[in-house]
């Protein structure tokens, strides 16, 4: 997929201005919130288990490499194949020469933020394949040529109006408006596809060195169909999605569904360990896993290695006030909101993704309900420093800085341009405050400034105490 | 395949250099695969089978209890018949000696794309969120789980256990290993990809029924 | 430094930028509220800014120059206490990280940040205050600022000071701990974004019907308090100091006197 994070702005701009947008993006919203706020609170033990998991985290980090060859050896024994992609390119070419070698023409997709990460689809439909996403939201968003929204709710911008267009479309008359139906119809034509799989790819929430397992969590059990009636079965994952055990796991699903949809638990939870068994009825003939780096070892060495915790919940963007007033396409790559605004830098270029970092208040409320706890606003601040060292700040932004650091390491200075400041402003407002301030558009144009009394405070001070 | 090597290689050394050591030494390895962690479970106050039901029907779910195997059967068939189903269902080999009422056409294959009912024998039901745990095999088809819209699944009482932890001693206590594909399932399948709208039967089945057996 | 025990604890006040230039009021308020607790308040003439404005642009040597010289004017006083929960957690959690790897300025840092308070923080953690002698007419809605909840855990203390005001009414809204889109630079160099939360925002507090919103951070309230007068709602703006201290009887943010009752 190609990054479109150059234009944010435009695209901020124009997603506030998206009616079906911000009605989808409200409904939305609260649900989330709302629901998590309540499992969270019904489980003692969350915040305990939070701690934990941001520990047992940082552990399978600092062994990541033994963990990997365990896994890897796992998986093997139990008569599976793992392959090791260093960037999106080589993963793509292992997916493809699978998808080839089997001659498959119909490839089913359950929900892969990976696969988005490395551009699969359009690769294997270059190639003569048919590809079929086959999570209800993935499905509607191919549907309408568009990337995911959201790392686990994809279509979450669109509207009941714009699936029932979109269905109609697709498959024809008549026209389904209520929800029952849409769901029925995307079911019947789905059934089918699922049942002509050549191949079924699907993503790794977890992998379990311990069994060498993948594990995915799915409440619509498209995935199972996706990897149960395929001949072939790839799990595409990143290298950090591995745990040491079954044990591992559980901490971290405890916290997934809770984090996520503000769900107990999810419907389906898969455990899939190799290929059928000479003695099994059904399930894929192979299994592969393909074990994508793309830029993940490399921020394991450096301030960013919290980022590799990270178990694609989706709660920060969900508690995001930027995503919530912009949702995800503005962000411009397959990653958005918090999470996001780190990986995208990291992985397709810090100059190639400037506004990310920056539009954030810092309020950290993303942080604070991080199931992982992962400091995303201290490493969005760290994504600033590096942008200003590598000079990829706004000129006017580098001269602002150096006049500011000049003016505000000199207090009689400083104080004096506050006064004139103070002076000025009060001068030239009514009725308390300012409409229009040239200089000041990006306030001005939104809200009035309030304006100040005219004398400040330290020298009102000096005047009523007269001390130091 | 030299390239994949090479991949393999490369991933590994930039782990380690990002790591700021080489290859762990075998001392440290067997200390990482001895380890065995003990996390944070859930406080639990309730007695097994009453917090599964409680948890499972609370998802939409729906459970009924029989005295013994023996009546699984005439529960199964009491569910078909009040749902109005076609009197043919896919069943598990691990249910093939029950006595099936005549009139139900019995088969033990995978299902197919028209299967309306599926009945399968449970691994172990957990207690913590009110799941079933299948372990797929010879005797319990995955296709069962997933492909017709009625789900039957029969559970010994004495097989639900607490917490995931404990479901993990049962999967590695079986002889034969780590099934092929280990499915917990907590309930029909679901949606809320249309306008966070919660709509059943997306994919898999849309309703599941849990028989508990003793 | 020796601290009289009849004189209670000598507090240099930390008078942030926006509450130097725009509120003045604000410093008065908090030097009241400080004094009748006991202290003794200076306002040491050769503060500027506490250097997050560099900080957070990810200048880092101009955050640190900044922070020398807080820590070089306030280090010897027994507390640093400002009316905002930003400045305070600048100081508090970020100069520790600023000089990590400076031997010379990390323990002075480190000393600075563990007396360093956000004003209502400091009266109710600290000097154990539970109880306020102020009067208020007014029903009043209380706006979580980012840094002071989330940074600095404040969230009952304001609210147990303003439930014992006079005649003061408070009246929870909806999201109250979302961020305002104040943001610091970000207000203007995403106006559009931070417009769409400040009528969040402004939504949530017309929704309580309050006459009246508070908030510990300048930056939060200026932003409030503008979006409310662009659109013309009667809705007075104060910091909370001002209401706590009794000196939230002239008008109100972007308040023009008249408006004043």
């Amino acid at each position: 997929m190609e990054i479109r994070s150059k234009e944010f702005k435009e695209r901020a701009v124009f997603a506030i201005h998206d009616a079906s947008l911000q009605q989808a993006l409200g409904k939305a919203r609260g649900g989330f919130v709302g629901k998590r706020a309540q499992q969270a609170a019904e489980l003692p033990e969350f915040e305990q288990l939070r701690e934990e998991a941001k520990n047992t985290k940082n552990h399978i980090l600092d062994n990541l490499d033994h963990y990997l060859e365990r896994y890897e050896a796992a998986v093997t024994a139990a008569g599976g194949h793992v392959h090791w992609a260093r960037d999106a390119e080589e993963a793509r070419k292992i997916i493809l020469d699978i998808c080839k070698r089997v001659d498959a023409k119909t490839v089913t997709k359950g929900k892969s933020m990976v696969s988005e990460e490395i551009g699969l689809n359009e690769a294997l439909i270059e190639h003569g394949m048919e590809v079929v996403e086959t999570d209800l939201g993935e499905y509607i968003i191919q549907l309408a040529h568009e990337p995911p929204s959201h790392i686990i709710a994809p279509a979450v911008h669109k509207t009941k109006d714009q699936v029932s267009d979109l269905f109609e479309a697709a498959h024809g008359g008549p026209r389904k408006t209520e929800v029952a139906d849409l769901v029925n119809e995307a079911r019947r034509v789905l059934r089918d596809k699922y049942f002509r799989a050549d191949v079924g790819i699907t993503g790794g929430n977890f992998l379990v060195a311990e069994t060498g397992s993948s594990i995915i969590v799915t409440n619509e059990g498209n995935g199972d169909l996706t990897q149960t009636l395929a001949k072939v079965h790839i799990v595409t994952s990143g290298i950090e999605r591995v745990v040491p055990t079954l044990d591992d796991a559980t901490l971290f699903l405890r916290l997934l569904a809770r984090s996520a949809t503000g769900q107990e638990t999810e419907t389906y939870t898969t455990i899939s360990t190799g290929p059928r068994r000479a003695e099994d009825l059904d399930g894929p003939e192979e299994y592969h896993v393909v074990l994508v780096d793309n830029g993940r070892s490399k921020m394991l060495g450096g301030r960013f290695k919290d980022m590799l915790r990270c178990i694609r919940c989706g709660a920060c963007m969900n508690h995001c006030p930027v995503y919530g007033a912009v949702g995800g396409h503005a962000y411009g790559w397959v990653y958005p909101g918090p999470m996001g605004s780190v990986l995208t830098p990291l992985i397709k270029g810090l100059d190639n993704a400037y506004d990310l970092p920056n539009a954030c208040t810092l309020n950290g409320r993303c942080a604070s309900v991080c199931p992982v706890k992962i400091p995303l606003p201290d490493l969005l601040r760290e994504l600033r420093h590096m942008q200003h060292q590598q000079d990829i700040t706004p000129v006017m932004q580098r001269r602002a800085l150096k006049v500011w650091r000049y003016v505000a390491t000199r207090p009689k200075l400083y104080h004096a341009l506050e006064q004139v400041g103070a002076r000025f402003l009060s001068a030239i407002a009514k009725n308390g405050s300012i409409r229009r301030l040239p200089l000041a558009s990006g306030w001005t144009d939104v809200r009035d400034l309030p304006a100040p009394a005219g004398r400040t405070f330290l020298e009102l001070w000096q005047g009523k105490r007269g001390q130091k | 395949m030299t390239a994949a090597a090479n991949a393999r290689e490369a991933i590994l050394n930039s782990v380690r250099s990002a790591l700021r050591r080489g290859p762990l030494d075998d001392k440290r390895r067997a200390e990482l695969d001895a380890r065995r962690p003990q996390h944070t479970r859930p406080a639990q106050d309730e007695e097994l089978v009453a917090r599964f039901i409680r948890k499972f029907e609370s998802r939409a779910g729906t459970t009924a209890r029989v005295a013994s195997r023996a009546d699984v059967p005439a529960a199964v068939e009491a569910y078909r018949v009040d749902k109005g189903l076609p009197a043919h269902a896919a069943v598990g080999a691990a249910l093939k000696d029950l006595a099936w009422p005549a009139g139900l056409a019995v088969h033990h294959d995978p299902a197919g794309i028209s299967e309306t009912m599926a009945v399968s024998q449970a691994l172990a039901g957990i207690a913590e969120p009110g799941s079933l745990m299948m372990a797929s095999g010879p005797a319990s088809p995955i296709t069962h789980n997933f492909v017709p819209d009625d789900h039957v699944v029969v559970l010994d009482a004495g097989a639900i256990v607490g917490h995931f932890e404990e479901a993990w001693e049962v999967l590695r206590a079986r002889a034969e290993g780590m099934p092929r594909a280990t499915n917990i399932i907590s309930g029909p399948s679901r949606t809320a990809d249309v306008e966070q709208t919660i709509q059943l039967g997306a994919h898999g089945p849309r309703r599941v029924h849990v028989i508990i057996v003793g | 430094m020796t601290e009289s025990p009849t004189r209670g604890p000598r507090v240099g006040l930390f008078a942030t930028c926006l509450m130097n230039v725009f509120r003045p009021n604000v410093g008065f308020s908090a030097v009241k509220l400080l004094e009748d607790a006991g202290c003794t308040v200076e306002v040491p003439a050769n503060q500027t800014c506490c250097g997050q404005p560099g900080y957070n642009s990810g200048d880092y040597d101009a955050a640190r120059a900044l922070a020398r010289q807080v820590i070089e004017t306030f280090e010897n006083y027994d507390y640093i206490v400002g009316p905002s929960g930003s400045c305070m957690a600048t100081i508090r959690h970020d100069y520790p990280v600023l000089f990590h790897d400076d031997p010379v300025w990390l323990p002075r840092a480190q000393e600075l940040s563990e007396k360093a308070w956000e004003l209502l923080s400091f009266l109710t953690d600290v000097l154990g205050a539970t109880a306020s002698d102020a009067h208020y007419d007014g029903s009043v809605t209380y706006h979580d600022s980012c840094s002071g909840l989330r940074g600095l855990g404040i969230k009952g203390q304001p609210r147990t000071l303003l439930g014992e005001v006079d005649g003061l009414k408070l009246k929870e809204m909806e999201d109250s701990e979302v961020c305002c889109g104040f943001g610091g630079t970000f207000c203007v160099k995403y106006p559009e974004i931070s417009e769409k939360m400040v009528e969040d925002k402004v939504r949530n507090i017309l929704a309580t019907g309050a006459d009246t919103v508070v908030g510990g951070d300048l930056g939060c309230l200026m932003n409030i308090a503008g979006r409310l007068k662009r659109i013309n709602a009667p809705v007075k703006v104060f910091h909370t100091s001002e209401v706590l201290a009794g000196l939230a009887d002239g008008p109100g943010l972007a308040g023009a006197a008249k408006e004043s009752d």
